[in-house]
């Protein structure tokens, strides 16, 4: 159903519709806002490769989203790299950790598999916190300048914004494209029925293994725009909210959908952003768990999800 | 043991601890008095929530249940941090536990010898009930087979309630036991929880007496390591669980067909 839609028609109009808020949404929001928004949807849709098509739950994404952040930051603001450089070398450190998290997590699954991800998560949160030389500890990394690229100065933040959006938009089509391949089909027959899939021949551990890899890279693509956008990496980065935050954003979009994410990730930022303008403050958490619970309770689909279950009913059928 | 994980037991410590302050400081209840009131309190909001939320999650992927559980979380803790604000508050433990008692060989602080000794009991009548006693064995069949023990006429889904309020309860227990050595607030659960899963990982799931046995091996090698690696000790549960994955997966107790 979903992959249908992504080849047909109506996913073309999603897909055109989506780029026009996306260059849109700078005039309308605050640009680094903005830019939030697309650092965590491309994280989203990134999260959602594992969860979605591969049937992973990870509680611990914020190991590759903020592990990438303090690396990109630390070699801006400590080694003075160009902007180019930081982001290889934090996807590098991103794919090197999703390889030996990865290699470590997929012995067990479900509920093991979630837990022994927010335990390494946790574990690189305490050595970020223990190594406040580099990290800065509570202060975080703090970036001056974000550098240039091909002669674009990135510090004007809707210019770094469109820049984002261009590598973003570059990310989920690459999701797209993995989904739909082959290699995709098996991820997805892993995701219904592994023992079929043993059955059939596959190596399941290596596409897990591959899956989560690719995963955790583009979750710490995600995690670097999002720390040199804001110009600042620091603990809540790698803190194990963060990885509940983007899984939220998942759900609440609609996992499996790809354009789902997208989705749950604008609304989460603005409305986390708006409700903080309220009496409520910083304790937004107060409100999205609440709405948080109640998808889990009532529509797990995702509000993307619900909408297509919706459309792909036909007429008069029962809600099922 | 109801193949439920719940994220919120970290949150239901917080709140056992935080119903201990707040009754000593409205109504000047004693140390001894939380200990019965805040498991009470807190295992039947705990009750509230099995009922009127996570039954309904039953019989889906229980990742439904931490999911629903981690929002849980989300509120309770936030809004603690609305009623009680993010600082923490110290809560001490009565005057007959303070001082220290000596041991012939060492002087030890008198009230972490209670908490020792109070685990020990708690951990004891726990086995107890489990293993020893016809609730026990009812809670363990409705685990392993629902269907046959619902044909044999007893309410499951009541059995579940209640154990789930009871765990809850005692979480709350070891909130109030530990509210004297660290400071009352509302993230005081976080750190808790994640260990707990890492000593279940090590552990193996649905094993009392393999949680209880990690569970104080992991005490006593956290308190060797800030000894030895102070800036490291928080890492090193982490590393364990490492290498306990890498040479059995299964957990040091779980059976390998439990090991989904």
């Amino acid at each position: 159903m979903t992959l249908a839609l992504l080849g047909s028609r109506r996913g073309a109009v999603v897909a055109i519709a989506l780029a026009i808020v996306g260059l849109a949404l700078p005039w309308f929001v605050y640009p680094v806002l903005a830019i939030d928004i697309v650092a965590y949807a491309l994280f989203a849709v990134a999260f959602d490769l594992l969860l979605g098509f591969t049937g992973l739950l990870s509680f611990g994404h914020a190991l590759f989203w903020g592990g990438a952040g303090y690396v990109a930051t630390i070699l801006i603001a400590k080694a003075g790299a160009p902007f180019p450089l930081a982001v290889i070398a934090a996807l590098a450190y991103a794919a090197i950790a999703a390889l030996v998290v990865g290699a470590i997590a997929i012995r067990r699954q479900g509920i093991y598999f979630a837990m022994i991800t927010l335990a390494l998560a946790q574990l690189q949160y305490f050595v970020a916190f223990q190594l406040g030389d580099w990290t800065g500890g509570e202060n975080g990394v703090q970036v001056s300048s974000r550098g240039t690229l091909f002669g674009l100065r990135l510090d004007d933040d809707k210019a770094f914004y469109y820049a984002v959006l261009v590598v973003a938009a570059l990310g989920v089509w690459f999701v797209v494209r993995v989904v739909r391949s082959p290699f995709g089909a098996v991820l997805g027959a892993m995701r219904e029925n592994e023992q079929r899939a043993v059955a059939l021949g596959f190596r399941v551990d290596r596409y897990k293994l591959v899956a989560f890899v690719l995963s955790g890279t583009l979750a710490g693509l995600a995690g670097v725009l999002f720390a040199v956008g804001n110009r600042l990496s620091g603990l809540d980065g790698v803190d194990w909210h963060t990885s509940g935050k983007v899984v939220i954003m998942t759900i609440l979009g609609g996992i499996g959908t790809v354009f789902g994410p997208l989705v749950g990730a604008g609304i989460y930022e603005s409305l986390d952003f708006f409700v903080s303008k309220t009496p409520i403050g910083d304790k937004t958490n107060i409100v999205m768990g609440t709405i948080f619970a109640l998808c889990v309770l009532l529509f797990r689909r995702g509000i993307v999800g619900e909408l297509l279950a919706i459309r792909a009913r036909p007429k008069g059928a029962p809600p099922s | 043991m109801l193949r439920i994980v719940n994220f919120a037991h970290g949150a239901m410590f917080m709140l056992g601890a935080f119903v201990a302050y707040y009754g000593a400081q409205l109504a000047g209840l004693p140390f001894y008095g939380a200990l019965f009131v805040a498991p009470v309190v807190v295992g039947l909001f705990g009750l509230l929530i099995e009922v009127a939320f996570l039954r309904r999650l039953y019989g889906l992927d229980p990742l439904y249940g931490l999911l629903f559980t981690f929002a849980l979380v989300l509120v309770i803790e936030d809004a603690m941090r609305i009623a009680a604000g993010a600082l923490g508050s110290p809560y001490s433990p009565p005057p007959s536990l303070t001082g220290a008692t000596n041991l012939g060989f060492t002087l030890f602080p008198t009230y972490r010898l209670f908490v020792i000794a109070a685990a020990i009991v708690i951990c004891a009548v726990v086995w107890y009930v489990l293993e020893r006693t016809p609730v026990g064995a009812r809670i363990r069949a409705a685990t392993e087979a629902p269907v046959l023990v619902r044909a044999l006429g007893i309410d499951t889904q009541r059995l579940v309630s209640i154990t789930f309020a009871v765990g809850v309860a005692l979480a709350a227990l070891a909130g109030v036991l530990a509210a004297p050595n660290q400071n009352v607030e509302p993230t005081m659960g976080d750190k808790i929880i994640i260990n707990t899963f890492a000593i279940v990982v090590i552990g193996g799931l649905g094993s009392i007496g393999g949680s209880v046995i990690t569970g104080f091996a992991i005490g006593l090698l956290q308190t060797l390591g800030a000894v030895i690696f102070p800036a490291f000790n928080d890492t090193l549960i982490f590393l364990l669980m490492i290498v306990v994955l890498l040479i059995r997966p299964s957990g040091l107790f779980g059976s390998p067909a439990s090991a989904k």
